[in-house]
């Protein structure tokens, strides 16, 4: 076991653990976002630098702070380590930095993206991006591609966490899609555009933290906030069978799996599950799915609302902005 | 003369022979470590000699081979880092093309060191001509009975191998070098582990640089008490500087580290001074990723002494006002040159070459291209010349490999040093059509017409 202190806070965790899973023991603002780390694929993580974090006591045994900033996802916690993540200014200087790389290629065509209003990124823009970009080129764009007959595939919009590749290498069998070329230039493909077909390739989109990957069967069916997801499941052969049914009156927009409070899916589903089914008859449902996240879909009023809980949330949030200084032009950012 | 270690034997003719290099004292390294020494004492040699990396960081070898973890069960190998791609570097192509054994010595004395039976040289792609010189000489040195089984009648064996790279800068840092050698696609990999604890096929692994490797060859025939006292201070040993740009005398050459910068420049035996009888404007000392410095810091630092071609000496007054001595890409540049150009052409060539792994270098690489393209071609506005230097800052430090750290220094060291220089750019843009404008209207800094 390793006692180590996050922004303050002391928590205990077993040797072997990331600093960012650490802090989502202690939980809370004192969490890393993460872009590109998924906790049920192994190896991912450490690309999208948005989980800096500084450490400014290395061990007990050796003080000595890190000279970097560290990916808190990849780096894991020694005893008596010390974290800064919210507490220090150079962290969320950085990670503004890495929030507006992000941006910059970004089409921000949310108000057409299927992803609006589940969608990683303009979470995280929300939180620590600037109101205007300072970018004035061209964006770099891509053909849009049908990756199989179930899934889209907007190059454009991807910020290459590399989620998806993982989930070819890990979860399905003969890969056939992965990174092409270098630099801004990187792009998902398959090989020839091949068709991805086979049973778990569904959870590409689940895992793509953005609207790169799309399910073809719900495209422009609905805006997420307008469905309401239930818990729901089936028995199937090849998966746990458990699901979110999004639904619109007694129709199955959507099926997806289940993800926990930092949108990372647990049990991964086949793709019958996913497209085969859309018909409540099918699915056992248990109920109302509850959205931990502080995102718009889980806004929607048909659960149980706990004001006390929602003024707090609006509080944290007036809070916080109001702390942020309003973005100026930079002539103050002069080294 | 400065002492040579390296390129003494450089003008005999048929030295990339085997007879010939075994004539001149060739092999002698390994014979006396095979036959004469154990691999820790080898080690030890390397360890006292004080020789640092030669591939840019400057990281002592002989620590560098003592962290190899030598209790591990699975075989160690040793890499030979032959991906020279810094722009303005050309050395080891030199030292390949021209001693092919040496380096072939190299790695089998090394390698004896490491323990490794296994070794690879992973050479670039643009360099296929320097891969077929290689793999005759490794051809010959098999033939020798210098490599394959039983070498020199020890048990000690070794296959050496070279592998062709796709061309790829990247492929250059020690850990995307090892996954392009597995096979895989160049990308760094995230540190911990060192390549000394899981590297290649995820076991204990040495990546060197070509100029290291061959300068194991003398430290081993001289002993390495000898070999540190040439040098000053902790810069032991010679250096191959590839030296280029606006001077009268382009080439590779051997310098003895401690040598004035000044003396370099400027004397017969080296650079012989600055084409075209013009003054100097600024160098670039240590391939493109260092800082590039204005003449009068690079020739005296900060404090006014003297600036030695050495680790310590270059890199004094940090990144304020000092550089980094590097992999020894030496370029000079005169007065007519324009440093936005100069500077475009850098950024250009890690826009190209990032990877794309991680966002900071991803994007920001790409973002500071456009705008010093724009700069350069008079649509930029006065902003972007701070935008850069907080770009830059925004990719410094933040990256999974340091090739966002060297796309960020040119680019912060140029704003610091040179900023009327963009500024003349935003101002004048019908003045700087022309690519060679220095060349029509020098460029003069305002800021003394002004107090003078």
């Amino acid at each position: 076991m390793a006692k180590v202190t996050i922004d303050g806070i002391e928590v205990e965790v077993p040797d072997g653990t990331s600093i960012l899973n650490a802090a989502r023991q202690i939980g809370g603002d004192v969490v890393p976002p993460a872009m590109c780390y998924y906790s049920s694929l192994k190896e991912s993580g450490g690309k999208c630098r948005v989980c800096l974090v500084k450490v400014t006591q290395g061990s007990a045994k050796d003080p000595r702070p890190m000279p970097k900033l560290v990916a808190s996802c990849r780096t894991n916690v020694m005893d008596g380590m010390v974290v800064q993540n919210i507490t220090s200014p150079e962290v969320l200087e950085a990670r503004k930095g890495v929030v507006e790389f992000l941006l910059l290629n970004h089409p921000l065509d949310c108000p057409i993206c299927d992803q609006a209003g589940e969608c990683d990124l303009q979470n995280l823009a929300y939180e620590h991006g600037a109101a205007k970009t300072r970018y004035e080129e061209d964006r770099r764009t891509f053909e849009k591609i049908d990756i199989g007959d179930k899934i889209k595939l907007h190059m454009t919009r991807c910020i290459l966490c590399y989620r998806c590749t993982f989930v070819a290498d890990q979860l399905t069998d003969n890969r056939v899609h992965g990174v092409l070329n270098r630099g801004d230039h990187s792009e998902i493909s398959t090989h020839i555009e091949k068709a991805i077909d086979n049973d778990f390739s569904g959870n590409m989109i689940d895992v793509c933290p953005v609207g790169a990957l799309t399910d073809k069967t719900f495209r422009f069916k609905s805006r997420v906030w307008f469905t309401k997801p239930m818990d729901a499941h089936r028995d199937c052969p090849k998966c746990s069978g458990k699901v979110v049914l999004w639904m619109k009156g007694e129709e199955v927009l959507r099926v997806s799996a289940r993800k926990d409070q930092y949108n990372e899916v647990k049990e991964f589903i086949c793709n019958e599950c996913r497209y085969d089914h859309k018909d409540v008859k099918d699915w056992t449902v248990e109920g109302p799915r509850h959205i931990e996240r502080s995102s718009v879909i889980s806004q929607n009023h048909y659960e149980k609302i706990d004001l006390l809980k929602l003024k707090k949330e609006v509080e944290r949030q007036l809070e916080f902005q109001k702390g942020k200084p309003l973005p100026e032009h930079n002539h103050s950012l002069n080294a | 003369m400065g002492k040579k270690l390296l390129l003494q034997n450089e003008h005999i003719p048929g030295i990339n022979t085997f007879d010939v290099y075994r004539k001149n004292g060739g092999y002698a390294s390994v014979e006396k470590a095979l036959k004469t020494m154990t691999p820790d004492e080898v080690t030890e040699e390397v360890k006292k000699s004080g020789l640092r990396g030669r591939g840019g960081a400057g990281f002592p070898a002989g620590m560098k081979w003592s962290f190899l973890d030598r209790k591990s069960e699975k075989p160690r190998y040793l890499v030979c880092n032959a991906d020279e791609s810094e722009p303005g570097t050309f050395k080891d192509r030199y030292l390949m093309e021209k001693i092919p054994h040496l380096l072939i010595e190299g790695m089998i004395t090394s390698s004896y060191a490491l323990g490794a039976n296994t070794s690879y040289i992973y050479v670039r792609g643009e360099y296929m001509y320097v891969i077929r010189i290689l793999e005759k000489a490794i051809e010959e040195a098999y033939a020798a009975g210098f490599l394959g089984n039983n070498i020199l009648g020890t048990n000690y064996s070794l296959n050496l191998y070279v592998q062709p790279g796709g061309g790829a800068y990247i492929c250059g840092e020690e850990t995307a070098l090892l996954e392009s050698l597995e096979g895989k696609r160049g990308n760094p990999r995230l540190k911990p582990p060192f390549p000394a604890i899981a590297g290649l096929y995820a076991s204990p692994t040495v990546v060197n640089n070509v100029e290291t490797i061959a300068a194991v060859v003398p430290i081993v025939n001289m002993t390495g008490d000898e070999y540190a006292k040439i040098g000053i201070g902790k810069s032991t040993g010679t250096k191959l500087i590839s030296a280029s740009g606006h001077i009268n005398k382009p080439g590779v050459y051997e310098i003895e580290l401690g040598l004035p910068v000044e003396e370099f420049i400027y004397s017969e035996e080296y650079c012989g001074g600055i084409w075209k009888g013009r003054k100097m404007k600024a160098v670039v000392a240590g391939g493109s990723s260092v800082p590039i410095l204005p003449t009068e810091l690079i020739l005296k630092n900060i404090k006014g002494e003297a600036r030695l071609m050495s680790y310590e000496s270059l890199s004094d007054g940090g990144f304020v006002s000092g550089t980094m001595l590097g992999s020894g890409g030496f370029i000079v540049l005169d007065e007519t040159a324009c440093i936005v150009h100069h500077l475009h052409t850098f950024a250009r060539f890690y826009h190209h070459e990032s990877c794309g792994q991680c966002s900071p270098c991803r994007e920001g690489t790409g973002w500071m291209e456009k705008v010093i393209h724009r700069i350069e071609h008079g649509h930029g506005h006065m902003s972007d010349i701070d935008l850069l230097v907080d770009v830059a800052k925004k990719i410094e430090g933040n990256t999974i490999c340091p090739l966002g750290d060297a796309a960020a220094w040119p680019v912060a060291s140029a704003i610091r040093h040179f900023r009327e220089e963009f500024e003349y750019h935003v101002k004048y843009p019908e003045k700087i059509k022309n690519p060679k404008h220095f060349e029509i209207e020098p460029f003069v800094s305002e800021k003394n017409l002004v107090t003078a």
